[in-house]
């Protein structure tokens, strides 16, 4: 056990620990602050790795961003506070997911455990691994990642149209009706008496 | 120096426990969490492969930087869609889906299941 060892099997406890307690907690909006510990956590796994540029974008991405988009959209669909019982499946269904969870977690250990077993990093150099990845992001995988901003462009703009599509097609007699009119005659006006 | 097996054994713990996230929630933000935690399982693992000596390309971080932005795209959606089920049914119980599609229902049409933490329905729909 090296120090670099001890500090990730702390670290990775409470990454397990606080992804155990997002899954079961009875609190709504504790189960997004669960995760927000884990993922944070993980971070500092990665840290630990030696990936500080990965470590960095997990918090900025993960922890500032996806679960923040989670705690609105339990605000936004009004999320119970307190504890609630009705947020779980029924309980011979979460025995069942604990089954599938124990399975799955003993399949990838009984293949990784052995895989990685012998394996060690030599992390303690000084130089940092930030410049390799760089260079290889804008080197080597620079189509792919030119093709994922386009990825989050389309995300983007899919998000948008999916939440205003259900809206005006539920509301489209009175909208039509109402602004689209008005708008055409305030747009062609102006135009018409120009000349 | 650190020993890779750490990171498999903890690659392995978080895959479960997401699984479990997934099967044994109703709420769909709640099961959203359980598909985070898998691909943060598949993040350390892409981390923990690519941190062995002679890994070609930085494929580990690189991929791993690619799925955190995948992550982010597969979330914004996935939240827009929750947002519409909510708006059309008042809840987001995924064992009481109601209906999506355009034809002239009455959103009211969910009311024979017996739904639990239903809002007053459609109350704040503009």
């Amino acid at each position: 056990m090296t120090t670099r060892d001890i500090v990730f099997v702390a670290v990775g406890a409470v990454t397990a620990l606080s992804a155990l307690l997002s899954v079961t907690t009875k609190h709504v909006v504790h189960a997004a602050l669960w995760l927000l510990v884990s993922l944070g956590s993980l971070a500092g796994a990665y840290l630990v790795l030696g990936q500080e540029l990965v470590g960095l974008v997990q918090l900025l991405v993960y922890v500032g961003a996806i679960v923040v988009l989670v705690l609105f959209a339990l605000m936004l669909t009004r999320a119970p506070i307190g504890p609630h019982a009705e947020i779980d499946t029924p309980a011979w269904q979460r025995v069942a997911g604990a089954v599938l969870g124990a399975a799955t977690t003993i399949l990838l250990a009984s293949l990784l455990l052995p895989l990685f077993f012998g394996a060690r990093a030599d992390l303690d150099t000084a130089e940092s691994l930030t410049p390799q990845v760089a260079q290889a992001i804008f080197g080597t995988w620079v189509w792919p990642f030119e093709l994922l901003s386009v990825l989050l462009l389309v995300a983007l703009i899919g998000a948008f149209a999916v939440s205003r599509l259900v809206l005006t097609r539920e509301e489209a007699p009175t909208v039509r009706v109402t602004t689209h009119p008005s708008a055409l005659a305030d747009a062609t006006q102006p135009a018409g008496e120009r000349p | 120096m650190i020993h890779l097996g750490f990171p498999a054994a903890l690659v392995a713990l978080l895959a479960g426990i997401g699984v479990y996230g997934v099967l044994a929630r109703r709420n769909a933000v709640l099961v959203l969490i359980g598909v985070e935690l898998i691909l943060n399982a598949a993040n350390l693992l892409l981390v923990t492969a690519g941190s062995r000596a002679g890994a070609p390309l930085s494929a580990g971080p690189v991929l791993t930087l690619f799925v955190i932005t995948i992550a982010a795209a597969e979330i914004t959606v996935a939240l827009a869609i929750i947002l519409v089920l909510f708006r059309r049914s008042g809840n987001i119980d995924l064992t009481a889906v109601p209906d999506l599609s355009d034809d002239e229902d009455e959103p009211t049409d969910t009311d024979v299941q017996p739904a639990m933490d239903r809002a007053p329905a459609r109350e704040g729909a503009p």
